[in-house]
């Protein structure tokens, strides 16, 4: 695999075409190169469910974080603070501990009990505590931690007059802490080499596979020092794996790359598309999750997830795509025929809808996503300046979506773009703007040729096939997947990284538990670069310092 | 807000103290006394003023936008008739540029990151500098509980325009629900309650944030340069908390105006068809005016529509923004009639939220008689992303620093140079701001008072 298909795919369509620089090393650019990364909304929740379990009622909603070379994993180490997102932590801390204090659950989260419940106690604040900090700070608290929490919830709760709502406010306060809210990278050096803590690894290692903090087992595994050995490490891995918590890890990798937050603002006209309800809309991004986990958990090839005519329906999806499903409200198992239209998820609605104006189809979109989500490329952006005198008062007789866009390719300057987007997204016209199947345009037969990458094709199937075949694909999932793990942006350094896992995944067969699982045992994704301690860019230095004297 | 209170004394207020207990109370808020004349507080202080800024997508239709005449009293427009009977209050600002300096028309981006920071960004990621809005909170914002709102109408949580870099984005809130929760929520408290105790539990919380900020010693030493500026800023939210926590410890200001809404809004349906856009957006813009009133916060934004506004009509297979790229024009009336007509939405909701405040009572004059709006767009035609005559707009008068109802013709001056004149107003002693060719000293001298 050579450099330009690994990563400069980006930077050859945009010298080729406009001359700018990527996406990513804007960013990073102007920012420097942070390493700790905020907790997602995700991690969250996964993480208090394993502290507080399954009956915890959790839906926060946190700022957004920045996405960053395709993923919101790698921009979570460049997130920063502001009041507001602060306020948003706050009152998901305060709802945890309320819960978990309140009568209702208190006798069973809380394992010890309290001499009195209107007055402090020091032994049982201090076990519940150090119980849920070890879990919330990824490490046990120390000395110095535990006295303050622990004298906080006392005092408190004299004040109160209430141990359990004193309690509750150090237990917010510990769910607002940095330590919490950020995993940072805690070193060792041994022999001369600078790599992470057990702690630090457990976190790393706990965030990749399952999506959360570690576990109580995890946590053992570190402070015994197994961790650091390589046995240890590989007994955790293989614990981990094996847990059906793979699946949350999984299912939050795809949903990231497959930028599925983009389905939380997600409407169609509801004149045009009147069956396209919210309903249709949870269960399209549900559907494809459920194909994808299940390739996963079967040990499949990656590149299933464009040919596969598994998948998984509800009564609403049906309607979608014309297939009865007799079971309301219930998940079914659906394999679409042989010669049906519907094979990968590019076929399916969270594709064909999420990619699509409101009312109708959108073949540039549809190519820019296909570019940018699975080729790990950047479709630069519109110039600003095109002259649609050609576009005005279009020509009715152009009735197909390729009609159109023809005209529009007739212009140069739109050209230059649209030829890399429109070949690939014209492949999907025969799926409507809701992701209904069509052979029509305004009753003109509709033509799905088009080409990826040279590989010519005739509708959405070829595409799929072709993607399958593509290995820009495979090696842009490796990517991915690295940026993933490590949380933060790829760069030339990891280039020789990229290039040795994405050979092992192909030798694998693409089996992405197996990629997984190398990056989790490979001693570079434990490395600690010292990125963080790089002089910032001027830029970057005077940002800082502005926040500094402005405060908030 | 600040009303007519004769009949409490300050032993009143004093007494509603936790029995005596040690709590701070803030002696200044006597000063919530208004003079006799109702336009200043006893003391002699200004009445506190206010900030909102308000963003449309995808530009004007210059043709029925742009007033005929410059200067006071010009005659509304075809697509500026919402605003029939409020003009007064409104300056309308044409043919103000927004110069990239050699760098990029990001399409739908530039234009608003440039009026509002003061320089063009360099990248789509990029937001150079802080927003007006932020550095208007940081000088009148402290003394409430939010220093500074966001609201999306849009839905979308990533819809905001008030920023300190592009890693530090001021999240909104996306429904008036959730916006009802913020301000009138359990921790809310009624300035025009008789009666304040302050709480045991804010107090422990407020207390508690100090564990939080001590222990974070052992942490600093594990990181690096760039994550360091990370946990500073954290920690400037952290006491932007402590702040708003010792606020509810103190018995607040009176606030006569203040009419606590008995219970959170129903929801419109989620979206962002026109109509429903709209619906929430009237339904924020109530909350936030309250919010003004009852003295919870003094700036705010409201997006009304993102800047490459995806707003949909009934039956109407192409969003705003597509129409105005794919739009025929109408040989007729010489403009796109589909995307005019998306814009005169933006507008009749423009025109609520400043008639909104122009109605609401405050003292002996309105809620936006002691406030500045800003209301701006990131293009004049959106079709070519046109950065020359980027429009803006500014509502009320900053208590009395701004002159009203005035069309000002920029010819060709630096959008930002509307920015500086809004900062100004507010209170920032500011000598020059923005960069490169969007730097400007002056204000817009024709609506400075």
């Amino acid at each position: 695999m050579n450099k330009a298909s690994l990563f400069g795919t980006l930077a050859v369509l945009g010298a080729a075409l406009l001359g700018t620089a990527g996406h990513g090393a804007d960013h990073v650019a102007s920012v420097g190169v942070p390493a700790a990364r905020l907790i997602t909304e995700d991690q969250y929740v996964n993480t208090l469910k394993v502290v507080f379990g399954p009956g915890l009622k959790l839906a926060p909603r946190f700022a957004p974080i920045p996405r960053v070379q395709g993923l919101v994993a790698v921009g979570s180490s460049h997130a920063t603070m502001t009041a507001g997102a602060l306020d948003q932590f706050d009152n998901a801390a305060r709802l945890v501990a309320d819960q978990v204090t309140g009568r209702e659950n208190r006798d069973f989260l809380i394992t010890c009990r309290p001499k009195s419940n209107t007055a402090a106690d020091d032994a049982c604040a201090q076990e519940t505590l150090t119980r849920i900090g070890r879990v919330l700070f990824r490490r046990p608290l120390t000395t110095a931690e535990t006295k303050a929490y622990v004298k906080a919830a006392n005092q408190n709760a004299e004040s109160i007059h209430d141990f359990y709502r004193g309690l509750a406010v150090s237990m917010s306060a510990m769910l607002i802490a940095p330590e919490f809210l950020y995993v940072t990278q805690p070193t060792q050096t041994v022999r001369g080499k600078t790599t992470l803590t057990a702690y630090g690894k457990a976190a790393r290692l706990s965030l990749l596979l399952w999506n959360s903090y570690p576990d109580d087992a995890l946590l053992n595994a570190a402070e015994s020092g197994a961790l650091n050995t390589p046995k240890g490490l590989q007994a955790q891995v293989e614990r981990m794996v094996a847990s059906p918590r793979l699946q949350a890890g999984v299912r939050n990798f795809f949903d990231d790359m497959l930028v599925f937050e983009n389905f939380e603002t997600l409407s169609k006209d509801a004149t045009t598309f009147p069956t396209f309800t919210y309903k249709v809309s949870v269960d399209a991004r549900e559907q494809t999750l459920r194909t994808v986990a299940a390739i996963v958990r079967d040990d499949a090839d990656f590149r299933d997830i464009f040919t596969t005519r598994k998948t998984f329906l509800t009564n609403d999806l049906g309607s979608i795509y014309g297939v009865r499903i007799d079971k309301p409200d219930e998940w079914v198992p659906y394999e679409f025929p042989a010669n049906d239209p519907h094979a990968g998820i590019l076929t399916h609605v969270s594709f064909t809808a999420l990619y699509a104006q409101p009312g109708r189809t959108s073949p540039t979109r549809r190519g820019k996503a296909i570019r940018e989500i699975f080729l790990c490329q950047k479709v630069p952006d519109p110039p600003a300046n095109v002259d649609f005198s050609k576009l005005t008062n279009p020509d009715p007789s152009l009735k197909t979506s390729r009609d159109r866009l023809e005209a529009h390719r007739s212009n140069p300057v739109c050209a230059g773009c649209h030829k890399i987007t429109d070949p690939m997204g014209l492949g999907m016209e025969n799926f409507d703007g809701a992701g209904f199947y069509r052979a029509e345009e305004q009753k003109a037969p509709i033509d799905a040729r088009g080409d990826l990458e040279g590989v010519q094709f005739s509708d959405a199937v070829g595409l799929s096939k072709a993607l399958h075949d593509s290995p820009k694909a495979t090696s842009c999932l490796t990517q991915r997947m690295l940026g993933y793990a490590l949380g933060r942006p790829l760069d030339s350094n990891d280039e020789a990284l990229v290039k040795s896992l994405n050979e092992d995944f192909i030798n694998s067969g693409y089996r992405v538990r197996h990629l997984m699982q190398t990056i989790a045992i490979n001693d570079a994704f434990y490395n600690v670069e010292d990125r963080s301690a790089k002089v910032p860019t001027k830029e970057a230095s005077n940002a800082s310092s502005s926040v500094q004297k402005q405060g908030s | 807000m600040y009303g007519k209170m004769t009949n409490v004394s300050r032993r009143r207020i004093l007494r509603g103290m936790m029995n005596g207990a040690a709590v701070t109370v803030a002696l200044p808020y006597l000063d919530c006394f208004l003079n006799s004349n109702g336009n200043a507080l006893a003391s002699g202080e200004p009445m506190p003023v206010r900030f909102g800024t308000w963003l449309w997508g995808c530009g004007i239709t210059s043709q029925i936008f742009v007033p005929k005449t410059i200067g006071p009293n010009y005659e509304l427009t075809e697509q500026l008739a919402a605003l029939k009977g409020y003009q007064q209050h409104v300056n309308v600002f044409t043919n103000f540029d927004v110069n990239t300096d050699g760098r990029p028309n990001l399409c739908h981006y530039t234009g608003w990151v440039a009026t509002r920071s003061g320089e063009a960004p360099t990248g789509r990621d990029v937001l150079p500098r802080p927003s007006l809005d932020v550095l208007i909170a940081d000088e009148i914002g402290a003394t409430t509980r939010f220093p500074v709102l966001g609201l999306a109408a849009t839905g979308n949580p990533r819809s905001s325009v008030s920023f300190r870099s592009a890693d530090q984005i001021n999240p909104p809130d996306t429904t008036p629900a959730d916006f009802y929760t913020r301000i009138f929520g359990p921790e809310f408290r009624d300035p025009n309650s008789p009666t304040f105790t302050p709480d045991a539990y804010t107090m422990a919380r407020k207390s508690t944030l100090s564990v939080v900020k001590e222990q974070s010693d052992s942490l600093r030493k594990t990181l690096g340069a760039a994550d360091l500026a990370k946990l500073d800023e954290y920690f400037t939210a952290v006491r932007g908390l402590e702040n708003r926590l010792q606020i509810q410890l103190e018995k607040p200001a009176p606030a006569l105006a203040c009419k606590v809404p008995t219970g959170a809004p129903k929801e419109p349906p989620a979206g962002i068809d026109s109509v429903d856009l709209g619906k929430r957006h009237n339904l924020m813009v109530d909350i936030a005016v309250m919010a003004l009133a009852c003295n919870q916060t003094r700036v705010f934004n409201m997006v009304y529509s993102e800047p490459q506004s995806t707003t949909t009509r009934h039956g109407e297979s192409r969003p705003h923004h597509a129409s105005t790229h794919e739009e025929g024009i109408d040989g007729k009336l010489g403009y796109q009639p589909t995307n005019a007509w998306f814009i005169a939405r933006a507008m009749e909701a423009w025109a609520y939220t400043v008639k909104s405040m122009a109605d609401f009572k405050e003292g002996d004059g309105s809620l936006l008689d002691r406030s500045l709006l800003f209301a701006g767009t990131e293009s004049n035609l959106a079709q070519k992303h046109d950065l020359r005559g980027v429009p803006m707009m500014t509502a009320g008068s900053a208590g009395g620093a701004i002159k009203t109802g005035i069309h000002v013709d920029g010819n060709g001056r630096p959008g930002s140079a509307v920015g500086l004149t809004a900062m100004r107003a507010m209170g920032l002693k500011l000598g020059e701001w923005g960069v490169g060719a969007m730097k400007v000293q002056n204000s817009v001298s024709e609506v400075v008072a």
